[in-house]
């Protein structure tokens, strides 16, 4: 049998930084492909590209043996590429019929046939034995629904290759199960799927076919029933074995934060742990475990409903957080290097309110120096820098005020080599200096290369607690995935 | 990168006033006069003054539409209270205290009530502007004290009036404070990014009210230096001012988008509104015709910039 | 039969204002039954009839994300080409005056959409500075002159007032116009695709609408219909000159946000946006009756507007759910 689908060697890089170097892959009609891959293996540009939202710098899509590009989403569509994104792209304010026939409304002389449409719809939604009405606006579906409506809407559509990103991230078992079924029942229908996801039980149930990626390279590809889960493990965190984490032994010392039974209605519960001085505390989950919102918890961003949180009198200087989102969250793009070092440090540069440059050029250069920041110089704008360098300008901004308690969340995530071992050194040395580090982070070999105690997070509870040498990432992996 | 290019778009403006001055002079015999140039400077110095706070909100990512409407409810009060036998710094007291209420009322609007700035000072705007037409109805009040009149017609030292010499330490405050102080610089990075800035510790919410709070008690500033002025108040008063006063902040380079601007440039988009006003006034050329020219200025501002960036 | 709860929210909104619009003009009815006689009904909607064309515009731009401040100088100039059109030529006829109008109202419109979709520029900055341009150039049209009724055409004139079953042309056109709206966004594709657009932009994108494409020919319908409105006013009260309708936008857009228009885009109905303009009519007509003095009508609707916006921004809460217990 030919593949419906085919993907030859597509590349595609962003301001430098490749995501994909050469990606292959294959999909077939009345199969389901399975996309394995860690965080920045490239999964997502792929999805994008496939959806015509990324154009490929080079490489050959073929859909049905013939070349094809797709140089706006809507020409995906027109081919017959559906997807069910992530986050929901759904049209909230228009009703659950109305967004499966956007920009194809059914019409009968020039105004829109509504009774046509209705009924369309219901079939649409009767075919995947869908339980919600079409008249409600879609706002008040569960994520779950929604993920249901973009399916029909590819139907709609007519879709022959339907790409499901990641759509248990956030739902419950219970949906999972629904929508498992409505995929096979694709399947069966005849259509190519993708999908893509980090739970093994979830790829075996489910897939016949698997691709694995890693660091933007298609690395093996073939037969769901062929291969045993630990060996696609091994292919999807398998290193080059010059990749080095600078970890220093450090010296356990007294607690600095004890958190009881903590929790925030409707994203974690019952959540506790210690930390200590020169300890690295590693928080490994998958996307939407509630790991992120733990942590702005832990930094005061918003308030716990329920448990404490208790920092020792040894922590003075308090907490800093480095969030996951650089570009919205962590720094001011605009901003100088200078400024942006300085934002949090404010009241400390100009104690009584008057602010000087030179000391806060002076704090900028220090800190260049220390993380080995590349730049003309500490008055160029943050959004000029590469990925690596803007993490750095955000840990710099943190570490000048000297914390006793540092989190970082997805602290590597979509940063090169380099820059990745240069974060992880000054972590750890801010680990040995008698600081305590949470890391959270779903890179694996990151996580057991770093941590000196792991905990692992999925729905919001923590379901797992290894020291550093009795974690692997199959036990990781498997307290992660339901598995 | 934006420093050059800030002092790029400062510069500008003052070869545009420099411009003004020049063209004006050659036309009119009576321009370069020091009294005729202090007889212009009423024809902004109180918008300017609201221009300044209104700068800062505008750099930290909100907006007030409401400020002509509270000259007008703050103009309103202090007409009662003059009816009522207050005296001159209980008039003070009354319109600043009116335009600082005011002013809270929208910060608590936005920060509280979370509505977005531009639809909750819409709404203000009509609320304050009705509220000054539902007390005075079509009635004019003009029982002010003799003293009163010091604010808007007094003089400070030879031409120097009053109001010229308000907006110039004001205009030093508010640049140093912008420019000079931490509290500036947070409320650049609340315009630029407002999720970062909070990441960052920034209390985002009680800038953004303080921020409404003082700009309605500079509106409450300028109500008693126009009631003064003219020694009269009317609900109309003031009636279209918000137009004015946001094109002055806009024309002197503060971003709507955020994050970006200075008072320099802001005092200077003051000068060349003020004086073109005034020069057209001169030649007789109605206040109408004049809107053109900042409702143009207005657009390619933002225009021209966007339209290099498309390149 | 529908619960109230399972209708969209939309829906819901109309029937809460409705049922508050038809109180209102209960109440004043009771209290003075000559509120409710047929020839007061006339003028009320005839008093309206212009706000409702020009909200019934004004949606059309937020919906898709935008605003328009510019609709009121668009009105005062597009009148006024129209007064001196027919000053300068007499018989050409209305017909041609309203074509006159709603063509420069629609160009003025375009240069609006034209900055906001292919400059991105922010709506509000834009029409504030075509606020300006517009209502500016007025003056070197009309050498600063009024337009009275006796330099005017009797046609011209007289067309707005005619009467067709008891009502004005004027109050026709506004019935005509809250038809033709009601059925259009809910049958013409394009509507629809203007929901979409002001909804989710990034969606509406990846579904091929372009949502730049979209504002532009929001604001060329709202211009178009400014101009005609530019018309119709000029011909109501019989005279131009520069000032007319001047800050007339911020009325309109109240209405918007009284009728439950989203100023975040995508979410409001004509019907909605009708009652909206009824409402404010009703109150302007009754205050007199009752008593209480014309100038209360704005701060009412002040008061309203801040009530609607409060209401509906406390609605906007998204709660995201990761808990498998809650969340079952």
């Amino acid at each position: 049998m030919s593949p419906l689908v085919t993907l030859a060697g597509v590349r595609k890089s962003f301001g430098g930084v490749r995501a994909l170097s050469d990606a292959t892959l294959e999909l077939y009609a009345g199969s389901i492909t399975a996309l394995i891959g860690e965080n920045g293996a490239g999964k997502s540009t792929l999805v994008k590209i496939l959806s015509g939202v990324h154009q490929p710098d080079g490489g050959e899509i073929r859909i049905a043996g013939e070349p094809v590009r797709m140089p706006r989403p809507d020409a995906a569509r027109r081919l017959g590429i559906g997807v069910v994104h992530q986050e929901c792209l759904v049209f909230d304010n228009l009703s659950v019929a109305e967004n499966l026939f956007v920009n194809a409304w059914p019409a009968s002389r020039g105004a829109v046939d509504w009774r046509s449409l209705r009924a369309r719809a219901e079939t649409l939604l009767r075919e995947l034995d869908a339980d919600f009405p079409v008249d409600v606006p879609a706002s008040r579906l569960s994520i779950a629904q929604k993920h249901v409506v973009q399916i029909a809407r590819a139907l709609a559509d007519d879709s022959r290759v339907l790409i499901l990103d990641e759509p248990t991230a956030s739902l419950s078992q219970r949906e999972c199960v629904e929508l498992f079924r409505i995929v096979r029942k694709l399947r069966d229908a005849g259509r190519a799927l993708l999908f893509i996801s980090h739970k093994f039980e979830e790829i075996y149930e489910l897939a016949d076919r698997y691709a694995v990626f890693r660091d933007g390279v298609s690395v093996s590809a073939g037969l769901l029933s062929e291969v045993r889960s630990d060996e696609l493990i091994r292919l999807m965190v398998g290193r080059p074995v010059a990749q080095l984490f600078p970890k220093l032994e450090t010296q356990i010392g007294e607690e600095l934060l004890r958190v009881d039974g903590l929790g925030r209605s409707g994203e974690f519960e019952d959540v506790s742990l210690t930390l200590r001085r020169g300890e690295i505390l590693g928080i490994y989950g998958l996307v939407g475990a509630g790991r992120t919102e733990l942590a702005r918890t832990l930094f005061g961003l918003q308030r716990a409903d329920a448990g404490t949180m208790r920092l020792s009198a040894a922590a003075g200087a308090g907490c800093a957080l480095v969030p996951e989102d650089r570009q919205t969250e962590g720094a001011v793009l605009p901003f100088s290097i200078a400024a942006n070092i300085a934002l949090p440090n404010l009241a400390a540069l100009a104690p009584r309110g008057w602010c000087r440059s030179a000391l806060e050029t002076g704090l900028a250069r220090e800190w260049m120096d220390r993380l080995a920041i590349r730049a003309s110089g500490p008055e160029q704008a943050v959004h000029d820098l590469s990925g690596g360098n803007q993490q750095k300008v955000v840990i710099a901004k943190w570490l000048a005020r000297k914390p006793a308690i540092l989190i970082l969340d997805e602290p590597t995530k979509g940063i090169d080599v380099g820059a990745k071992a240069a974060v992880h050194r000054v972590t750890s040395e801010f680990a040995r200096a008698g600081n305590g580090v949470i890391m959270i982070s779903s890179d694996l070999p990151e996580i057991l290369g770093m941590s000196d105690r792991m905990l692992v997070m999925r729905r919001g509870r923590v379901r797992g607690e290894f020291s550093r040498s009795e974690a692997t990432s199959e036990k990781l992996l498997k307290a992660a995935s339901d598995a | 990168m934006t420093l050059v290019k800030l002092m790029r778009w400062e510069s500008m403006l003052g070869l545009v006033l420099v411009a003004e001055v020049v063209l004006f002079s050659s036309l009119s015999p009576y321009f370069l006069n020091v009294d005729t140039l202090s007889d212009a400077s009423f024809n902004f110095t109180e918008r300017a003054l609201i221009a300044l706070p209104l700068a800062l909100l505008i750099i930290a990512g909100e907006i007030d539409i409401s400020v002509a409407a509270i000259i007008a409810l703050a103009s309103v009060t202090m007409g009662l209270g003059a009816a009522h036998g207050v005296g001159t710094p209980g008039l003070l007291g009354l319109g600043l205290a009116t335009g600082l209420l005011a002013g809270c009322v929208n910060g608590a609007l936005v920060t509280v009530g979370r509505v977005p700035s531009i639809v909750a000072t819409i709404g203000t705007m009509t609320l304050f502007r009705g509220a000054a037409y539902a007390i005075l109805g079509n009635r004019v009040l003009k029982e002010y004290p003799g003293s009163f009149a010091v604010f808007g017609q007094g003089y400070l030292a030879g031409p120097v009036s009053i109001e010229l010499a308000l907006f110039a330490v004001f205009a030093l405050a508010f640049g140093l404070f912008l420019h000079r102080t931490r509290w500036g610089r947070a409320i650049y990075a609340i315009g630029a990014n407002p999720v970062a800035s909070r990441f960052a510790g920034l209390d985002v919410n009680r800038y953004k009210f303080a921020l409404f709070a003082l700009t309605g008690l500079f509106a409450g500033l300028a109500a008693v230096l126009l009631t003064s002025r003219l020694g009269s108040t009317r609900p109309s008063i003031a009636q279209g001012w918000e137009l004015e006063v946001i094109g002055i902040v806009i024309l002197g380079g503060v971003s709507v988008w955020g994050g970006k601007g200075t008072i320099m440039g802001v005092v200077l988009a003051a000068l060349v509104f003020g004086l073109v006003t005034f020069g057209l006034g001169l030649m007789n050329i109605p206040g109408i015709v004049m809107s053109i020219f900042t409702g143009a200025l207005l657009i390619l501002v933002v225009a021209v910039p966007a339209w290099l960036q498309r390149r | 039969m529908k619960g109230l709860r399972d209708l969209s929210d939309a829906a819901r909104r109309d029937l809460v204002l409705g049922g508050l619009t038809l109180a209102v003009f209960l109440a004043v009815t009771v209290a003075f039954p000559g509120f409710a006689a047929p020839r007061s009904l006339a003028g009320l909607l005839d008093d309206t009839a212009i706000l409702i064309l020009l909200a019934l515009g004004q949606m059309l731009v937020i919906l898709a994300r935008g605003i328009d401040l510019s609709v009121a100088a668009n009105l005062a100039l597009c009148g006024m080409l129209a007064a001196l059109v027919d000053r300068a030529f007499p018989g050409l006829g209305v017909a041609v005056a309203i074509g006159i109008a709603s063509v420069a109202g629609a160009v003025l419109g375009a240069i609006n959409g034209l900055l906001v979709w292919k400059l991105r520029l922010p709506p509000i900055v834009v029409t504030l500075g075509t606020l300006s341009i517009y209502g500016g150039v007025i003056y070197p049209l009309s050498g600063g002159a009024w337009v009275n009724e006796n330099e005017m055409s009797p046609a011209f004139v007289a067309f707005t007032r005619a009467g067709f079953l008891g009502l004005s042309t004027l109050s026709w056109f506004a019935i005509v116009a809250a038809i033709a709206f009601v059925l259009g966004l809910r049958y013409l594709r394009v509507a629809r695709a203007l929901y979409a657009a002001g909804g989710n932009p990034e969606a509406a994108a990846c579904s091929g609408i372009d949502p730049g494409r979209m504002q532009f020919l929001a604001y060329l319908a709202c211009g178009a219909i400014a101009g005609l409105c530019g018309y119709l006013w000029v011909a109501k009260f019989a005279v131009a000159y520069t000032d007319i309708a001047l800050g007339f936008e911020l009325q309109v857009i109240a209405a918007c946000l009284i009728g439950g228009v989203a100023i975040a885009g995508g979410s409001g109905t004509a019907l909605g946006v009708v009652i909206g303009c009824l409402f404010i009519g009703i109150i302007r007509n009754s205050l007199p009756l009752v008593g209480i003095s014309a100038f209360w009508q704005m701060f009412i609707n002040g008061v309203v507007i801040i009530a609607a916006v409060l209401l509906s921004a406390r609605n906007r809460a998204h709660v995201r759910t990761i808990l498998e217990s809650r969340a079952a």
